[in-house]
């Protein structure tokens, strides 16, 4: 009897030690998988919005994924509504869609249609209007402004700046 | 230690010291298949072997592969294809096989189905049997991406999305699961770890598995009959071979095996020499670019039909519906309420169920490979509601069925 208890708190003892030690592989697993240093450190990226044309789509490379940076004509913006207008990032006198160009159903690359001031996806047939709000399912929510934070007329993608941290008050960026 | 005697040969010598004639009695000479089955039932000894030329040609092919986001797509496309002499030859062996394994494994799982081979006492064979097919679709996948073209990288960052599970928004899951924000280089090295090892490993394991589920209660035959194998297989060592239901593994079963496999041998050769290219998607001869989404994203044919149920429905009821259709077959035998083994065509209304489930999933195979416009996503949505109603309706169909 005393012999078979003291093998059981034994098992015990060794029990909770290897649950400890398995948790801390676990937990080093866990972080292997996490993006390295080096990838998050080329997070952020700067473009200059001053030489852009109206109506014509530049595609940037931030994180990997392409950035959509719209210019709109003044027509385009008068047409808009609030809720679009407010996407808009404002650089001086001028309204910009700024996104990530992924579609948000599974994560293509829509295709601007500059005569119908529209995004369309492929893949699933989604559709985006000029702000990039979802217009046609199956995309459930529209494109994601990433953080952004104005320089004068530069863009530094990456970095959460007033005007985004405004957008996300308003509750324009979930 | 035991008692060892001077042997007078090299199998006497290995038999003291590692039981071989034992072991050859266990899995071969006395491991008893009915007579009654047909060339379907050979289609575990055609995965066998397949799986076999996968492992061989895979071997040859990683001599030269660079997991390496920049050299990737080179060290396949040119240095494998153009300067390692028969480098074509095993990238082609492997890339079709790769295909033709997914439908060997159709017809394998078909057979099951139809004959009945899920039920009492054999769930197990068709458990293991669905982690075979679910393990074998991520080796596929993984494999996939290897060659870094435009379907891989696209392929990848569509399925690695859907692990942000919809409106949950996980996008932190998707990216610990990358490596990256993107796939990039710690998404193509993680792949391929799993592609030539983890996973590999573990379809090994599995497959011994699958064949440990049949010892007990043996393979089924094509009338459903219950034999009782011990008894049979008394007689058939008594010598009345002619009288008894059964017959030895190896070599007398595995005879037919063999021929059959040779069959097939002589279908994939003509693939792998003449029709390699059905094998290979055109999109993926391009480079992979994550600034340029290819116009039409679809995965293999072997996973068009799954793929065409997630495709018709908004995000998150498509994705309920995806892993309904990825789980759904594993209950099988939970789902099938009536106690006859035998061919669905005896069973009633169950032969209408399995046609009909067959000739669903053969139309969202084509629809998924099909545009999602108009017709062919009215289509799509018609066979995936049809696909999820079979399989709600099946415990009902089979609790009315009369016993045979």
């Amino acid at each position: 009897m005393a012999d078979s208890s003291r093998r059981d708190f034994m098992g015990k003892v060794f029990g909770g030690w290897a649950a400890l030690g398995g948790l801390g592989a676990l937990y080093a697993a866990k972080k292997t998988w996490d993006p390295l240093p080096s990838v998050k450190a080329a997070g952020f990226t700067k473009v200059d919005l001053s030489a852009a044309e109206p109506n014509v789509l530049n595609v940037e490379k931030w994180r990997g994924k392409p950035i959509f940076i719209l210019k709109k004509t003044p027509e385009m913006v008068a047409k808009q509504s609030e809720e679009e207008t407010a996407r808009d990032v404002v650089v001086g006198k001028d309204h910009f869609l700024v996104c990530i160009g992924l579609c948000t159903h599974l994560g293509c690359i829509p295709a601007y249609r500059p005569d119908r001031h529209d995004f369309k996806c492929a893949c699933h047939g989604g559709e985006f209007d000029v702000s990039g709000i979802n217009t046609l399912p199956p995309p459930p929510s529209p494109m994601v402004i990433p953080p952004f934070k104005i320089e004068g007329t530069t863009i530094v993608l990456g970095e959460e700046g007033p005007e985004y941290k405004k957008m996300k008050e308003a509750g324009v960026i979930a | 230690m035991a008692h060892f005697e001077k042997a007078h040969s090299l199998e006497e010598w290995l038999d003291q010291r590692l039981a071989i004639k034992t072991l050859r009695r266990v899995l071969a000479e006395e491991y008893w298949i009915p007579k009654n089955i047909n060339f379907l039932w050979a289609m575990g000894m055609v995965l066998a072997f397949t799986f076999g030329i996968l492992v061989v040609s895979g071997i040859f092919l990683l001599m030269y592969y660079q997991p390496n986001v920049d050299l990737a797509f080179d060290s396949v496309n040119y240095t494998i294809m153009q300067e390692v002499e028969f480098g074509w030859l095993w990238r082609h062996m492997h890339a079709v096989a790769a295909s033709v394994v997914f439908l060997i494994i159709y017809i394998h799982m078909f057979t099951g189905i139809y004959y009945g081979s899920y039920k009492k006492g054999r769930e197990l064979i068709w458990i293991s049997g669905m982690l075979l097919f679910v393990s074998f679709s991520a080796e596929a996948f993984s494999g996939y991406m290897l060659p870094w073209g435009q379907m891989s990288y696209w392929a990848g960052m569509v399925i690695t999305n859907l692990f942000s599970l919809g409106s949950l928004e996980l996008n932190g899951l998707v990216e610990w699961i990358r490596g990256d924000y993107v796939p990039g280089q710690a998404f193509l090295t993680r792949f391929f770890m799993l592609h030539v090892f983890l996973l590999p490993l573990v379809i090994m394991a599995l497959i011994g598995l699958h064949f440990g589920t049949l010892r007990i209660p043996h393979v089924n035959n094509q009338d459903g009959e219950e034999i009782d194998f011990d008894e049979e297989a008394k007689k058939y060592l008594a010598g009345k071979t002619k009288e008894a239901k059964v017959i030895r593994f190896a070599n007398d079963f595995l005879s037919k095996d063999m021929f059959v496999v040779s069959i097939f041998l002589i279908f994939y050769f003509y693939l792998v020499f003449w029709h390699f290219d059905f094998a290979m998607d055109p999109i993926n001869f391009d480079p992979a670019d994550g600034l340029k989404t290819p116009p039409h994203i679809y995965p293999e044919w072997y996973f068009l039909w799954s793929y065409e149920i997630l495709r018709p429905f908004p995000k998150d009821p498509g994705l309920v519906a995806f892993g309904f259709a990825q789980v759904i077959f594993f209950l099988l035998p939970f789902l099938d309420k009536s106690p006859n083994v035998a061919p669905a065509s005896r069973r009633g209304i169950f032969a209408v169920w399995f046609w009909v489930l067959l000739l669903d999933m053969i139309v969202l195979t084509v629809m998924g490979k099909l545009p999602p416009q108009g017709i062919y996503s009215t289509i799509g949505l018609v066979a995936a509601v049809v696909f999820i109603a079979l399989w709600i309706l099946l415990p009902f169909i089979t609790k009315k069925e009369k016993a045979v």
